[in-house]
């Protein structure tokens, strides 16, 4: 492969995709230089226009819904679907048609993500799309813009890196891996967004942020986007005079975003006016939507502003006479933003959950508790002692703290570019901090919400190449897989389940564990399935490790794994003895294989067992 | 909603859409600047046709963004001035969106409005308006009354060869 000229970096959103990019010759150091891609977009039918963000959203039109030509864009005439604001903007009048938050549905270990399932609630007629087919169809998206707009440096040449929620499973990192190796990225890295994003900061302060952290240091990055929220610590410490990144923890995944706060304010208004005896059609509700966040955003920016008036245009051509008239209170904004969705609780909250009726989940598992400060409280809470067992931590360690002890926060994300919310969070933070006698945190400036994760990945693939500082901590969980108890059963229990870890805490990219003495065995030709967890607490545990008990909130279950052994050159049936072996690979995933005792012979073990049919 | 606008003394909001007639005008007409006195045709002078396109876009983009269309096609002596400025409202979010995101708009002159400015010989007649006491050799000193727009930059969507720019919005069937 030749040299690549930029380093490509791709924020590939729930709501919004964007790419950034550094020109790696033009570089030096801790000076980059770097751009950020117009991507080409239909915004109307037969209209194509350049924004820097791509709209995360796909439309599948019927065949009689647009005139010949309607679907064009610069690189293709023969594309039977659209991306971007065209397909948001029309999607929104014709949900069933409409494909999005894809991405959440990557990562929805439930259902099959291979399987063509989206739009969910489309009627038979429609084709559907599998959520890994939407996800390659945006990123083959921005390659064909990059190769339009860059035809003298072609993408398959140029180092790729995208983005991915740091809470993000095995499964659903491999399927973000698939789907880019699909749509034709070749020198592709997965990187955490919130690291991203924290790449971006140390880019932007262009050598600076070696004086704005010191050693001791722990870097709470808050990312609450369109779609998802999520949180990464980051500790700082000196190792032979350099100052070093350490990624320590990582938050869950959280279905909560910006979105849901416009939405409900909608719904509040929505509300009033049907007190008033007016309903809103879904053409309104969006338009009301739209209105929502635009006042929303004034009346947080300015608290001495009692309302501001909301105009829901009608939807026929008699604009004065059929628009609806409203106004959104200040008071509504901070009763239903700032209390709903940003509460000033006190440390030890944590998030109300309700058990989930029935065994199979249809529909996205969105978060069950709207407010983001109970989630950071849980992540705290749960991660007190995340930092306890790190060089140059130990001394400062508290071993009173009921939660882990941010001193610096990042924000990004959509949402946060109302800083009333950052404020709001950063204050809820510091009198946590202040009940327990610590220092309050300081907020990390400079942040770039809507491009800083995609300006962040760009910076990481050249870092990548030897220049500036890397984040390091490796895999941001412990793996394991489920082994029935030899225990007797007893009538009436299920039985007893060990947990052996086959993955421990920390992976960094490259490592691959020895052979885990424990053998399985597999029947030729039929899949295995095996029952796998993760923790983000048990930094302790060694490759091996077999654990009978653990707290329930110590683990999580994801979806199952499945082994099939091909039977090429055995009898189908036959049993063969095999080890498990993980590999963090330099892609960013985590591949387990299944090693046979006798013979080497090795097979991938899936994280995502595909669907039956 | 009874309350009726004096037909004699159009209303602010009545002031509106001529405001825009004027602005199309403006934006469209692409035609020279009004001579005073023509002077006897020598050699026939060729006036440039504006493409129809470009205009079309245009209105079509206000239109979806700003329904400025359904405006101007409203009789406002039906309404009274609180629901034309609630649909104002609309229009003007709509219109800023519109200017914001396909034009780059610049004042002519940065000088503050009500300053006095000199213009050298040879100024740009196409950028600058005289008037009142125009007479003289420059430098012409006056008082800046208004500061002028220039498009800088002009960003409209590409169209496919297919796209019919005469519908200016679509018609909407529910099914």
């Amino acid at each position: 492969m030749s040299t690549p000229r930029y380093a490509i970096g791709i924020d590939l959103g729930t709501t919004h995709c964007a790419l950034a990019y550094v020109d790696i010759g033009a570089s030096d150091g801790e000076t980059t230089r770097y751009g950020v891609l117009e991507i080409p977009q239909l915004t109307a039918p037969g209209a194509v226009e350049t924004q820097p963000l791509l709209p995360s959203f796909l439309y599948l039109p019927h065949e009689a819904e647009l005139a010949a030509g309607d679907l064009n864009l610069p690189w293709s005439g023969a594309q039977d679907f659209a991306v971007g604001e065209f397909a948001r903007s029309r999607g929104a009048l014709t949900p069933i048609r409409l494909v999005s938050s894809a991405k959440s549905w990557l990562c929805h270990a439930g259902v099959d993500r291979r399987a063509a399932i989206l739009p969910f609630d489309a009627p038979p007629e429609v084709a559907r799309i599998s959520p890994l087919d939407a996800s390659t169809r945006y990123l083959a998206h921005l390659r064909q813009a990059w190769d339009h707009a860059h035809p003298e440096a072609p993408f398959d040449q140029q180092d790729v890196t995208v983005t991915i929620p740091a809470s993000f499973d095995p499964a659903a990192r491999d399927l973000t891996a698939e789907a880019a190796r699909t749509a034709g990225y070749h020198n592709l890295t997965l990187l955490e967004e919130p690291q991203a994003a924290l790449y971006h900061w140390i880019q932007g302060s262009n050598g600076g942020w070696r004086k704005a952290v010191k050693p001791g240091d722990i870097i709470l990055v808050i990312d609450v986007g369109g779609g998802t929220s999520d949180f990464s610590l980051i500790a700082v410490l000196e190792r032979e005079g350099n100052l070093e990144l350490h990624r320590v923890a990582v938050g869950d995944h959280i279905l909560l975003g910006g979105d849901n706060m416009d939405l409900t304010l909608a719904h509040v208004v929505a509300r009033k006016l049907a007190a008033d005896g007016k309903t809103l059609d879904p053409w309104q509700m969006r338009a009301l939507t739209y209105a929502c966040r635009a006042a929303k955003e004034t009346l947080l920016s300015d608290a001495t502003l009692q309302a501001q008036s909301i105009v829901v245009p009608s939807r026929g051509s008699k604009l004065i006479g059929g628009s609806i008239r409203t106004e959104l209170t200040q008071e509504e904004v901070r009763a239903t933003i700032l209390e709903g969705f940003f509460p000033q609780v006190d440390a030890a909250t944590r998030p109300a959950s309700r058990a989930r009726a029935g065994l199979t989940q249809l529909g996205l598992p969105y978060a069950q508790d709207a407010g983001v400060t109970r989630h950071l409280a849980a992540l705290l809470g749960r991660q007190a002692g995340a930092t306890a067992e790190l060089e140059g931590f130990a001394s400062q360690v508290d071993v009173d703290a009921s939660f882990l002890h941010p001193t610096a926060v990042l924000f990004n994300g959509g949402v946060f570019k109302s800083s009333i919310l950052s404020e709001r969070t950063l204050d809820t933070l510091n009198s946590w901090l202040s009940a327990e006698q610590a220092e309050p945190a300081r907020e990390l400036a400079g942040a770039d919400m809507d491009l800083a994760v995609a300006r962040g990945a760009a910076y990481y693939g050249y870092v990548r190449r030897g220049q500036g500082v890397r984040i390091r901590g490796g895999t941001a969980r412990a793996y394991y897989v489920a082994v029935e108890s030899s225990m007797p059963a007893i009538p009436g229990m299920a039985p007893p389940v060990q947990a052996l870890c086959v993955a421990p805490f920390g992976m960094e990219e490259g490592i691959e564990t020895d052979l885990l003495a424990q053998e399985f065995g597999l029947v030729v030709g039929e899949p295995v399935h095996m029952r796998f967890f993760g923790s983000s607490v048990r930094r302790q545990d060694q490759l091996g490790t077999l654990l009978d008990f653990w707290q329930p909130d110590e683990l999580q279950e994801l979806g199952e794994i499945q082994a099939t052994l091909p039977a090429e050159g055995r009898g189908i049936g036959e049993i063969v003895q095999v080890k498990l072996r993980a590999v963090a690979s330099e892609t960013g995933t985590l591949e387990l294989t299944a090693v046979a005792t006798r013979g080497g012979a090795h097979w991938k073990v899936e994280f995502d067992v595909r669907g039956t049919a | 909603m009874t309350q009726q606008t004096p037909q004699s003394n159009p209303s602010f909001f009545q002031r509106i859409p001529l405001a825009f007639t004027a602005f199309f005008q403006v934006l469209f007409a692409k035609m020279p600047p009004p001579v005073a006195e023509a002077p006897a045709a020598v050699a026939p002078v060729l006036l440039k046709e504006a493409t129809p396109d470009a205009a079309l876009q245009l209105l079509g983009l206000l239109q979806k963004e700003a329904r400025l269309i359904d405006f101007t096609q409203e009789n406002l002596s039906n309404y009274s001035d609180a629901d034309i400025g609630g649909a104002a409202r609309v229009v003007h979010e709509g219109c800023a969106k519109v200017l914001r995101e396909h034009f780059t708009i610049t004042p002519v002159r940065p000088e503050p409005e009500g300053s006095r400015i000199a213009l050298p010989d040879g100024f740009d007649a196409s950028a600058i308006r005289l008037t009142g006491n125009v007479v003289g050799q420059a430098p012409f000193k006056g008082s800046l009354n208004h500061r002028g727009w220039r498009a800088t930059e002009t960003r409209l969507p590409k169209l496919t060869a297919s796209h019919d720019v005469t519908v200016l919005a679509q018609a909407e069937v529910e099914l």
